[in-house]
């Protein structure tokens, strides 16, 4: 029932999803500490651009990173000066999109687990002579490490269940941008129901066993 | 006051009344290529009989899927011929309804001009990272597009480069956005006046690939709805066929 094409969707998009999960915990991190800790007057304006992709619909996203990303676009012209050809239709395309896409849900998890840790323990530590870098490993990292499973989850999961923002700029390409849920509709589009439930039923097991297990590995936090 | 409000809503509600007694709506799933046109259609059709059409547009395939299962529309105008011949099969369509209202043409075609030369050699060169088509497996003018280059002997070797749009108007916006270089789309989506509207271009002969025979259908649950009888009639009038052919369509004989 699965065929070929199908495993290659498969491994296509957890391999979409592993990379972009790891460049938004990495740039995430950072951004979700600023977002937590500064007093700057851009907070806000920050926070709403990053929680933006929530509420825009994906061809919102897709049509404006088709435009930009193009040949006349102005993120088209940086990446071909760089060197770099044009990005829609490549698997770095689809990485940009779903960093963009997914940003919201690493990064806020991260911001609410720095905001609770507080200013006590780091202060703390800072009396105990640690260093910056020191206080961050030893203290914030243990201590948020909810914050960071719950990101790390939900990023990889929502880039999994991207599907507007490929088709607009994936240009269905077998193995390169032809993830899983693109792969449904085109099954769903030809007609053919069989392969089409093999992969529907695929997702929806796995999502609920991402988020069963985040659930019970991960109560959320009772807020007050 | 209050009275004089009260009377407008009624004076409202029966001038509504009256419009609708007389003038229905068909509400009409049309494939993407034929977009278009048949918005120029619409707009003469509701002069000419005051009934309104509401235009859906969208990927043959999907319609198919949508009336199967009960989508509420009461034409249908396909991409091909056989997603009508097979609704009709399923029962969802009114057999004697079925006609051919145009016949596609396919065009290579390119955003710059000067890209795309009028023998298609430009495929042969291979000197362009991207070739959009529509998706051949649910788009006729997608499949159309990989007979072309498989009669040219140059599907093997242009395979690599294809990017698939969900359906012409998608594989369109990839080209005219600059992200394809080239691509195939129909040539109604390029044509206007008698000439290709602005790039570069091959008219696909039509011998290189099988006939894209557009249907039109009633879908089974119209029969009854005077617009949609209204609307097939008219897309076989002089005027709608001469308006079609504008658009690049070539046309069936007279039905």
């Amino acid at each position: 029932m699965t065929g070929a094409s199908d495993l290659g969707a498969v491994w296509l998009t957890l391999r979409l999803a592993g990379v972009t999960t790891v460049i938004l915990l990495l740039l995430g991190t950072p951004l979700a500490w600023w977002l937590a800790r500064t007093r700057s007057r851009w907070r806000a304006a920050v926070g709403a651009v990053v929680a933006l992709p929530i509420v825009l619909p994906p061809t919102v996203l897709g049509f404006y990173l088709l435009v930009a990303m193009g040949p006349n676009g102005p993120l088209g012209q940086l990446t071909q000066s760089l060197g770099l050809g044009l990005l829609p239709f490549t698997f770095t395309g689809l990485v940009v999109a779903s960093v963009l896409y997914s940003m919201p849900f690493a990064v806020q998890p991260l911001q609410q687990a720095f905001e609770a840790l507080g200013d006590g323990p780091l202060e703390a530590a800072a009396t105990l002579r640690a260093g910056p870098w020191d206080r961050f490993v030893s203290v914030v990292l243990p201590l948020a490490r909810p914050g960071f499973i719950t990101a790390a989850v939900l990023a990889f999961a929502h880039t999994v269940g991207e599907f507007g923002v490929v088709l607009m700029i994936g240009g269905n390409i077998p193995d390169k941008t032809r993830v899983i849920s693109v792969q449904i509709y085109d099954h769903v589009e030809a007609l053919e129901y069989a392969q089409a439930h093999g992969l529907a039923g695929g997702m929806l097991v796995f999502s609920f066993v991402v988020l069963l297990a985040l659930y019970t590995l991960n109560p959320p936090r009772r807020r007050v | 006051m209050r009275g004089s409000v009260h009377l407008l809503f009624v004076g409202v509600f029966l001038v509504a009344a009256a419009v609708c007694a007389r003038a229905e709506q068909v509400r009409v799933a049309v494939a993407a290529n034929f977009a278009a046109p048949l918005q120029r259609i619409a707009a003469e059709f509701e002069k000419d009989t005051r009934h309104k059409a509401l235009i859906s547009v969208g990927a043959t395939g999907k319609f198919y899927a949508q009336i199967t299962q009960g989508a509420p529309f009461d034409v249908f105008l396909s991409a091909d011929d056989e997603t009508p011949a097979r609704l009709v099969a399923d029962g969802a369509a009114v057999a004697d309804s079925r006609f051919t209202y145009a016949l596609g043409r396919l065009v290579l075609w390119s955003a710059q001009p000067g890209f795309v030369d009028d023998q298609g050699a430009v495929l042969r060169r291979g000197a362009f990272r991207h070739l959009a088509l529509a998706n051949p497996k649910t788009a006729p003018y997608g499949s159309a597009a990989v007979e072309v280059m498989k009669a040219m002997g140059l599907l093997d070797t242009l395979r690599p480069k294809f990017v698939q749009g969900e359906n012409i108007a998608q594989t369109m916006q990839f080209v005219a956005s600059g992200n394809a270089e080239l691509g195939f789309v129909a040539l109604s989506q390029v044509w206007q006046d008698g000439r290709v509207t602005g790039g570069s271009a091959w008219r696909v002969p039509a011998s290189l690939h099988t006939p894209i025979r557009q249907d039109a259908v009633l879908l089974a649950g119209a029969r009854n709805n005077p617009a949609a009888l209204a609307l097939l009639r008219y897309l076989k009038g002089d005027k709608t066929r001469a308006l079609i052919a504008d658009f690049g369509y070539e046309l069936a004989p007279p039905p």
